[in-house]
């Protein structure tokens, strides 16, 4: 069977700090709250209506920042956030009217491992599959598998605490396999993986959808999301700002090349000037004499911009040509670097 | 509720404790069995404790024992699932409603408070060199060991799901140690006459209807509270906390 996802205007408002990044809540928290009318003291909304809908067998990235909302998405996707508002579906099932038909249906392979380290590698994945009713020897074959498939199987018997980040990561996405669900999320798979290892992920998530299965992976890596996804949605303060595969995205940035200038200083004229260049589609002027200029092409403006620039008397400082990509186009509609 | 999650979270749980057998019956029976020595043998051998004192503590240690593994073995474990990896979605995502996770976890400790709390009896007996107990009450026994097995799980799962990593040391100064110490597990609460405004506050501590239960079905010769009290209030603790813990347990396991 194939399952799609599909969302209808998620929000998600935090009124607690949420349990991540180290930080704990005390004792008795939960007395804690803010009662009646108040106001809480912490509230933060992670997601902003996000509407979305991934097709069945499709691999889908959610691109973003950190706190863009992309891991809060995964989260209610895979039922373990409630969300304040708004609905959301895998396949047939609402995830939070129907959740446990909607685990049967998934694979979670979380940011943080969240590998059950009481157990053995070969423990943790045939332990998966009898929580999911596999038969005794159809969990150990696929346990052998998957081990075999991510490098594992010479510290199959051992215990996680010696693993490194990678193998747990492998492990992680083992796991989320195990069960062999039809729809598998995967939340910035790539974090802190050597580039091996990381090549090894994207045959095994290529592998795993040409079998007809779907896939939604975050990330903050846009060679990832290149390469990687047939679709992607770029994702902001909880808010969905583009979407669509990604050379439509690429070709939606305004003329793709962006030439980021910073200038000494910026005289009045000089946008003027450069916006009458030729090939530039627009030009944008940022802080500290930072100057966006996009155009159809990069290195060959370069002479042009140089001699308005004199002409204005500006003095360039810096200089930087990007090539069209979601780096770029994130950019043009955030403002801002994803690295930011 | 879907029984094979559930069979299998136990042969989990049970797979994790034979693994870790050693270590958690030294964490949790060590203390008692010393506590057995000295007052139970050294004390009563040299004649500073009278010779009855042996049947009036095995009680005692038994509800002690049954409690501290069921508190231990359902709350180190939640407390450590619930940090910063959330290794408790490795389970939480499991085709199960997440109650019932909870519930496995209170059967799971339930079977250890069980063992620890069979283990006890010939253990003590053999430390203090041979006690006389009643097997006239079995039945009560048998039902007053699942009732105090239930108490302490639950106890474990209000309190793993309540308390923060960094207040472990807290939950066992301020809330075990009282717990055990004025739990009438050394002692009848009889013996609190002499301090009536105790003797009624020790009344709020689960502990002391669980020795004192004990008592009232292996040394029913010594005072003990009444059977009814003691059934009828173990039943209401074990309602009490295994509500608390279930909430508790909602409200952390969802964001």
């Amino acid at each position: 069977m194939q399952a799609g996802i599909r969302t209808e205007q998620l929000r998600k408002v935090y009124t607690t700090p949420p349990p991540v990044g180290g930080q704990t809540r005390g004792a008795f928290s939960g007395a804690r709250r803010g009662k009646g009318g108040r106001k809480p003291a912490y509230e933060v909304a992670a997601l902003d209506g996000v509407s979305l809908e991934v097709r069945p067998a499709e691999i889908f990235g959610l691109l973003g920042p950190n706190g863009a909302g992309k891991s809060t998405t995964v989260g209610v996707l895979t039922t373990r956030i409630k969300p304040t508002a708004g609905r959301a579906w895998i396949g047939d099932f609402n995830v939070w009217e129907r959740r446990v038909d909607v685990k049967r249906l998934i694979g979670v392979v979380p940011q943080r491992p969240n590998l059950d380290f009481a157990l053995t590698a070969r423990e943790v994945l045939t332990f998966h599959g009898a929580y999911f009713g596999l038969s005794s020897a159809e969990r150990n074959a696929r346990a052998d598998a998957l081990l075999d498939q991510f490098k594992l199987t010479d510290r199959a018997n051992q215990l996680l605490h010696g693993f490194s980040g990678g193998m747990m990561q492998r492990l992680s996405i083992a796991r989320a396999m195990m069960h062999d669900p039809d729809v598998l999320f995967l939340d910035e798979p790539s974090a802190g993986l050597d580039p091996q290892t990381r090549l090894l992920l994207s045959d095994m998530v290529r592998e795993y959808n040409s079998r007809g299965k779907t896939i939604l992976l975050t990330t903050h890596n846009m060679e990832e999301a290149d390469t990687l996804c047939h679709r992607v949605a770029i994702i902001d303060h909880g808010k969905v700002i583009a979407l669509g595969t990604p050379q439509e995205l690429k070709r939606s940035i305004p003329g793709g090349f962006l030439v980021r200038v910073q200038f000494m200083s910026a005289p009045d004229g000089l946008v003027d000037a450069l916006r009458a260049l030729e090939g530039v589609t627009e030009v944008r002027v940022g802080q500290d004499g930072q100057v966006d200029v996009y155009a159809d092409h990069g290195g060959s403006l370069i002479p042009a911009l140089v001699s308005a620039a004199s002409a204005s008397n500006a003095t360039i400082r810096d200089m930087h040509i990007s090539e069209p990509s979601l780096e770029n186009l994130f950019l043009h509609h955030t403002g801002r670097s994803l690295r930011d | 509720m879907n029984f094979t999650t559930f069979w299998a979270m136990l042969s989990r749980d049970a797979h994790v404790a034979r693994r870790n057998f050693v270590t958690l019956a030294s964490q949790t029976l060590l203390q008692p069995m010393m506590f057995v020595f000295v007052f139970g043998r050294v004390m009563t051998t040299s004649g500073l404790m009278a010779e009855q004192y042996k049947a009036l503590l095995l009680p005692g240690i038994i509800a002690l024992s049954m409690v501290f593994t069921g508190t231990w073995a359902v709350a180190m474990p939640l407390l450590a699932e619930f940090q910063f990896t959330r290794e408790i979605e490795d389970r939480l995502l499991a085709p199960m409603e997440m109650e019932w996770l909870a519930v496995e976890k209170v059967v799971a400790g339930m079977v250890q408070a069980l063992v620890s709390g069979l283990i006890v009896i010939p253990m003590s007996w053999v430390v203090m060199g041979g006690v006389t107990l009643s097997a006239d009450h079995l039945t009560l026994f048998f039902t007053l060991a699942v009732l105090v097995s239930l108490l302490a799980s639950s106890i474990g799962l209000a309190l793993g799901c309540s308390v923060g990593q960094q207040h472990i040391g807290l939950m066992f100064s301020m809330v075990l140690a009282p717990m055990i110490f004025f739990g009438c597990t050394y002692y009848p609460w009889q013996a609190l006459s002499a301090f009536p405004i105790l003797k009624r506050l020790v009344l709020v501590n689960p502990l002391v209807y669980a020795s004192e239960g004990f008592r009232s079905a292996l040394v029913p010769a010594f005072p003990h509270l009444s059977r009814a009290v003691i059934v009828v209030s173990l039943f209401a603790f074990d309602a009490l906390f295994l509500a608390v813990g279930l909430r508790q347990f909602k409200r952390k396991a969802l964001t």
